[in-house]
């Protein structure tokens, strides 16, 4: 992963016996990612939580061919509300008599959609300034580093629901509030990384050589923080479908749209608990813990593949 | 949040770049880490000044939704808020928790209805951590100490998947197994409150009786995934290190060269998580209160989240970060007491 040290611009091509720059990069590449790939397949627990994101992926995106929408409407619910799993309705029905597993499978849509979404904003701010505050040494890093600090001190949750409450509910602001909340984690995780980076050599050359602030941050720094900041990402993202689980759960998620928060807030709500409806919280439920944990385990995995000083994690 | 992604050393060790010889202890450190968290607490402060102001929307809009509300006390609220930006800032600042608006559930002061709410929750809190952290740490131990074996392959299973786990639907479970019962389970404990309605509370079976309402909710906040995790990564690591090889050339028992040597050096990350944690715990009591019907703090924000009851929502935020500030000075102060490494 890190074969973009030498950059085009700077290094002369063809000076590598034989083979041309290009080709040798190209060579060196392939062989970075087959030497990546069979670490990772070599991590059991990792490639299991892939495989459980797979068949997830495959169930949000095929929900609209397995269970039609019409089942989704309240009005034209075929059960009785709170229904036992039966033949008909595998996993019972929740209060309205909609079956639960069209539920679950409609809900797995927005769960990973908000996960994806928020961890994306997240992701982007954190490296952003986490970069930022590592690579300008005079005062516009450090009020960046302070920032970082400061948001990394206020709790998370607190947060997240002042900014629900005075932003409206809907899909968009979960996704936005989530992603603004979550990022001096992985800022602060970039910043250590860039420290490790600018303090190489080969640093100093493209310095030396002029090139100027951008040109080390997009073309030196960014490729080599890049790895850290995708295992990074898998671990966000299991965070950020917990977030939306309970920001729903607190009834802030979008009304119009069903999401496994939301539908243990209904649960919640309509009494599933004094009258032991326990199939409408277990699979919602249970289905937000296969997916974090997935998500967890893949980043674990990522961790150990991508720093070798980890594998005693 | 990533606690998991995150090298639990590197969050002790925010530490400056030079010390001179001889002077510069704890008390230097002390000084300067107060300091820091004394710009941290002004920017909360201000934060929240203007974090309910620059958000869009009628806050008297809000403020009033859906209630009755006579002529002369909305010409009132209306005047309190369009006073000058400056004059509501000083207001604020010389007492942050005295709004110009009561709380509009409650229809009392703000500090008021908060000041009932404040014990449950410190119950509940120090009794799930004190939980997590007891058996988080016995858990991380052994795993570290059985590393690959089986205690330690079942544990690390078992903490990964709590650690996914949404806290407020394990709460759930175990009410709806445990407290409404299901199947051959017997519904033996309370759905929820803090005692039962006319337990007199200072009599012994007046405590016992809160002991048990408090049982499940304790269980369920008890965040101890983490510390599991962090304690065996940290005492996995210590356990490379030389001097234990030369604790056991001593002829040291294995036991021995557990708790004198290793245990000691590798807490340090677990203790200062503990109090690092107290943003996710506070975040955690939310939702576990509002399942179990707690009337703490958590509980309340819900209910001001629901109104909305912005007045009251912006004094709990306020509440809830000037703690995290505080917790996070505390764990600084402490690791800096224990570990000199720190304050270099």
């Amino acid at each position: 992963m890190n074969s973009r040290n030498g950059s085009p611009e700077i290094v002369p091509s063809g000076s590598s016996g034989g083979l041309s720059q290009r080709t040798l990069v190209r060579v060196r590449r392939k062989e970075t990612r087959r030497r990546f790939l069979s670490a990772f397949l070599a991590q059991r627990s990792g490639v299991a939580g892939l495989a459980v994101l797979g068949l997830f992926a495959v169930l949000a995106l095929l929900a609209p061919l397995l269970f039609d929408s019409s089942q989704l409407d309240v009005t034209r619910a075929t059960g009785g509300g709170l229904e036992a799993p039966s033949g008909e309705f595998w996993l019972g029905t929740d209060e309205n008599g909609r079956p639960v597993l069209a539920l679950v499978v409609w809900g797995a849509r927005v769960s990973l959609v908000v996960g994806l979404a928020a961890t994306l904003i997240s992701m982007v701010i954190g490296t952003l300034v986490g970069i930022g505050s590592a690579h300008f040494r005079g005062w516009f890093g450090g009020l960046l580093e302070r920032i970082t600090d400061w948001f990394l001190v206020i709790p998370f949750l607190p947060l997240a629901i002042v900014l629900a409450t005075v932003l409206g509910q809907s899909l968009l602001t979960i996704i936005a509030v989530i992603g603004l909340t979550s990022w001096p984690g992985t800022a602060r995780l970039v910043r250590a990384q860039t420290l490790a980076v600018e303090a190489r050599p080969y640093l100093e050359r493209a310095k030396v050589l002029g090139g100027g602030d951008w040109h080390q941050m997009s073309r030196h720094v960014l490729p080599n923080v890049m790895p850290l900041v995708l295992a990074n990402t898998t671990l966000t993202v299991a965070i950020a479908i917990l977030s939306e689980t309970t920001l729903s759960f607190l009834g802030l998620g979008d009304p119009f749209r069903i999401s496994w928060g939301t539908m243990l807030d209904n649960a919640f709500s309509n009494g599933a608990i004094s009258s032991g409806a326990w199939w409408y919280l277990l699979s919602p439920g249970l289905c937000v813990v296969a997916v974090v944990l997935a998500f967890t385990l893949v980043g674990r995995a990522l961790e150990v593949v991508l720093d070798p000083r980890r594998t005693s994690l | 949040m990533s606690v998991l992604a995150a090298d639990p050393a590197a969050t002790v060790a925010v530490a400056p770049r030079r010390r001179r010889r001889g002077e510069g202890g704890v008390g230097r450190y002390a000084v300067r880490r107060t300091l820091s968290a004394g710009a941290t607490l002004v920017f909360v402060v201000v934060f929240n000044f203007f974090l309910f102001r620059v958000l869009p929307g009628d806050p008297i809009a809000l403020y009033t939704r859906g209630r009755n509300v006579d002529r002369e006390r909305l010409a009132e609220l209306r005047r309190a808020l369009n006073r000058p930006l400056t004059e509501q800032f000083w207001s604020y600042i010389q007492n942050p928790f005295s709004q110009a608006i009561d709380s509009t559930r409650f229809s009392r002061p703000v500090w008021e209805v908060i000041g009932d709410r404040v014990w449950p929750t410190l119950l509940l809190l120090g009794v799930s951590t004190a939980l997590a952290a007891g058996i988080g740490i016995w858990l991380g131990i052994r795993s570290a100490w059985e590393r690959g074996g089986r205690f330690d392959r079942i544990s690390t299973g078992v903490t990964l998947t709590l650690y996914a786990m949404p806290e407020f639907w394990l709460g759930m479970l175990l009410l709806i197994v445990l407290s409404t019962g299901v199947g051959v389970f017997p519904g033996i404990f309370p759905s929820g409150g803090v005692s039962s309605p006319g337990e007199d509370t200072s009599s012994i079976s007046g405590v016992l009786d809160i002991a048990w309402h408090l049982t499940l909710p304790a269980l369920t906040l008890a965040y101890l995934a983490e510390y599991s995790l962090v304690m065996r990564s940290s005492l996995v690591d210590e356990m490379s290190q030389d001097y234990l090889l030369t604790a056991r050339v001593k002829g040291l028992m294995d036991r021995l060269v557990r708790r004198r040597h290793a245990v000691p050096n590798a807490m340090l990350p677990t203790i200062s998580l503990i109090f690092l944690n107290i943003g996710f715990v506070v975040s955690g009591a939310i939702t576990v209160e509002t399942v179990f019907s707690w009337p703490g703090l958590g509980q309340l924000s819900y209910e001001a989240i629901r109104g909305p009851d912005v007045a009251l929502l912006q004094a709990i935020f306020l509440l809830f970060s000037l703690a995290v500030v505080v917790a996070n000075l505390l764990a600084d102060l402490l690791v800096a007491a224990m570990d000199p490494r720190v304050r270099q």
